[in-house]
């Protein structure tokens, strides 16, 4: 059975279409990727399968619940961490526990067994009893996580989990999320806008790109279908030869990017497609400062499937 | 409703808590009320008693600081929620099987709680200044009760208007902007015998009014008690029809979300 289903969702804020038909399936015990650059509506998505907000149409089910006929079913079933950290400040890490458990109807022994066994899951022992407002950015993050599992819930969203911690916090986090989806047996969806992450952590992945789903599958799969090598140009000189240099790669071949004064192309083999690019770019008197290859990242496959660089889509969305 | 009950009392039980880890929030609540008594008893020392059984301004202006602390209390109560909206726990706790009302409802329950105790530390004070509660234990009661009151009904106000402002500029402007003309069209300083005839008829459909009004004769010798059981019957019809609207607030602010 898939834990979470969500159909032609749409959601319209305003002027602005957030959700435009977003339609994906994750199966049980998963770790799902919703995998998009700022504003594409990854977070709208998880507001509506978290029965924070309703659709304007289409339909969505967590856990077998329907979310818009049935959301108190959801509630019981999910947990929820939101973007911006929920954690009540004044409250110690434990108290926080405590009361999201209560919320959830759990009491005496077994919540406080609970609550010790999370606090020691998520490195806070020692911090239990200080009230949050003291606690580092990861350590609130670690925080909402537990909150989120207090009730041991069947599914859990993560929206953006690593998003402002420094990066020595962001990869002790992953680890932390690679742990509880082994130890915890959760559906996990988590949203992201760090293509690394999602490479990391996801078993599948989402593209979410302007309010709908344009590719679905395993990120090693996302990246095989896109044959071939990505290549790096970076021109000598910007001026004037940058769209006369897209025009000489682009007739080589294809999905071709320009970032300032570089290129990026995908091309079936390196080996053979530098020599005709560098030829076809001397022969038109552009001079070139380096090149360098790589394999296709997600970052490509976003390229490739939206026609839009990733991360000039994601300042765009801030 | 059982779940209704516990997750109000779980909400309140943590709201007073984070409240009691404020050493200055504490003191403010304490020291502000009484230096409301004896500042104003100080200032309109020469008004007169105004009907004050022992002849003292300061046995008049007794019930009216209680009143105006619940009501000002019950005004700024808002900010709690304001505060919880940016720290998103609102939103954990929307995500979660949390009873909606139980969210609001805890807010006013608290701002209730702070009233009934600013009252206390203020009867104390006042009875040190020589003033004497007439009504004896069900004038203790009527205060009580009138302060909590008097703050739910301003509590409901004042939540409904933090969950449709969601900004705390905006909504210290709206505090002072209803707050301070309800104050002064009240008898809270100065007994409506001694009011313009405009204000009095005003006054008569203020609710601070009705609170100052319904403590003051529960506080002042030969007080009417029918007239206090309706003043507080009123309170109570008020206060649930502000908390219906901060709850109405919330569905609003639901749907913006």
């Amino acid at each position: 059975m898939d834990a979470i289903v969500a159909e032609e969702l749409r959601k319209q804020y305003k002027d602005v279409q957030a959700l435009d038909g977003v339609s994906f399936a994750v199966r049980e015990g998963e770790v799902f990727g919703l995998l998009g650059p700022n504003g594409a509506g990854k977070s709208t998505t998880v507001r509506v399968l978290t029965t924070l907000t309703r659709p304007d149409s289409g339909r969505a089910f967590v856990a077998g619940e329907d979310v818009v006929r049935n959301p108190s079913g959801v509630r019981s079933a999910i947990g929820y961490v939101a973007q911006d950290s929920g954690v009540d400040w004044e409250a110690t890490g434990r108290e926080n526990l405590l009361l999201q458990g209560r919320i959830h109807g759990m009491a005496g022994k077994a919540l406080h067994a609970r609550v010790d066994e999370l606090l020691g899951l998520v490195g806070l022992d020692d911090a239990a009893n200080r009230v949050a407002r003291g606690y580092s950015g990861g350590m609130k993050r670690r925080l909402d996580i537990a909150i989120g599992l207090v009730h041991r819930p069947k599914v859990l969203f993560l929206d953006e989990p690593t998003t402002g911690l420094d990066p020595e916090a962001r990869a002790a986090l992953w680890v932390e999320v690679e742990r509880l989806a082994a130890t915890e047996s959760l559906t996990i969806l988590l949203t992201t806008h760090y293509l690394e992450e999602a490479d990391r952590l996801a078993e599948r992945v989402a593209i979410v790109s302007r309010g709908r789903v344009v590719v679905e599958g395993k990120p090693e799969e996302l990246k095989r279908n896109l044959q071939g090598e990505s290549v790096t140009v970076e021109l000598r000189e910007t001026n004037g030869h940058v769209e006369h240099a897209e025009r000489v790669v682009s007739s080589i071949t294809q999905d071709v990017f320009v970032d300032g004064a570089s290129l990026r192309a995908r091309v079936p083999n390196g080996a053979e497609a530098i020599p005709a690019i560098l030829g076809a770019l001397d022969d038109a008197g552009i001079e070139v400062a380096a090149v360098t290859t790589a394999r296709p990242s997600l970052d490509d496959v976003y390229l490739h499937y939206t026609g839009r660089d990733f991360a000039a889509e994601d300042e765009a969305g801030k | 409703m059982t779940q209704l009950f516990r997750h109000t009392g779980w909400m309140v039980v943590r709201q007073v808590r984070n409240l009691m880890r404020e050493p200055i929030w504490i003191a403010m609540m304490v020291i502000q009320p009484m230096l409301w008594l004896v500042l104003y008893g100080q200032l309109f020392k020469h008004v007169g008693a105004q009907g004050a059984s022992n002849g003292t301004y300061v046995e008049f202006l007794t019930p009216g600081v209680v009143a105006m602390n619940a009501f000002f209390g019950g005004m700024w109560s808002g900010m709690a929620m304001i505060s919880d909206l940016d720290r998103h726990v609102i939103d954990r706790f929307l995500a979660a099987p949390t009873a909606r009302v139980a969210i609001v409802l805890s807010q006013v329950v608290r701002a209730g709680i702070t009233a009934i105790l600013q009252a206390l530390i203020l009867l104390v004070v006042a009875l040190a200044l020589g003033v004497r509660v007439h009504g004896g234990v069900a004038g203790w009661f009527v205060v009580f009760a009138g302060a909590a009151l008097l703050c739910g009904v301003f509590a409901g106000f004042s939540h409904g208007i933090a969950l449709l402002m969601r900004k705390e500029a905006s909504m210290i402007a709206a505090a002072n902007f209803v707050g301070m003309p309800l104050m002064f069209l009240s008898s809270i300083l100065v007994s409506v015998a001694l009011m313009p005839g405009w204000i009095s008829a005003i006054a008569r459909f203020n609710p601070v009014n009705w609170g100052a009004q319904a403590m003051r004769n529960a506080i002042l010798e030969g007080g009417n008690w029918g007239a206090t059981g309706i003043y507080l019957a009123l309170l109570v019809a008020v206060a649930a029809a502000t908390s219906l609207f901060a709850t109405w607030c919330f569905r609003a602010y639901q749907r913006s979300i």
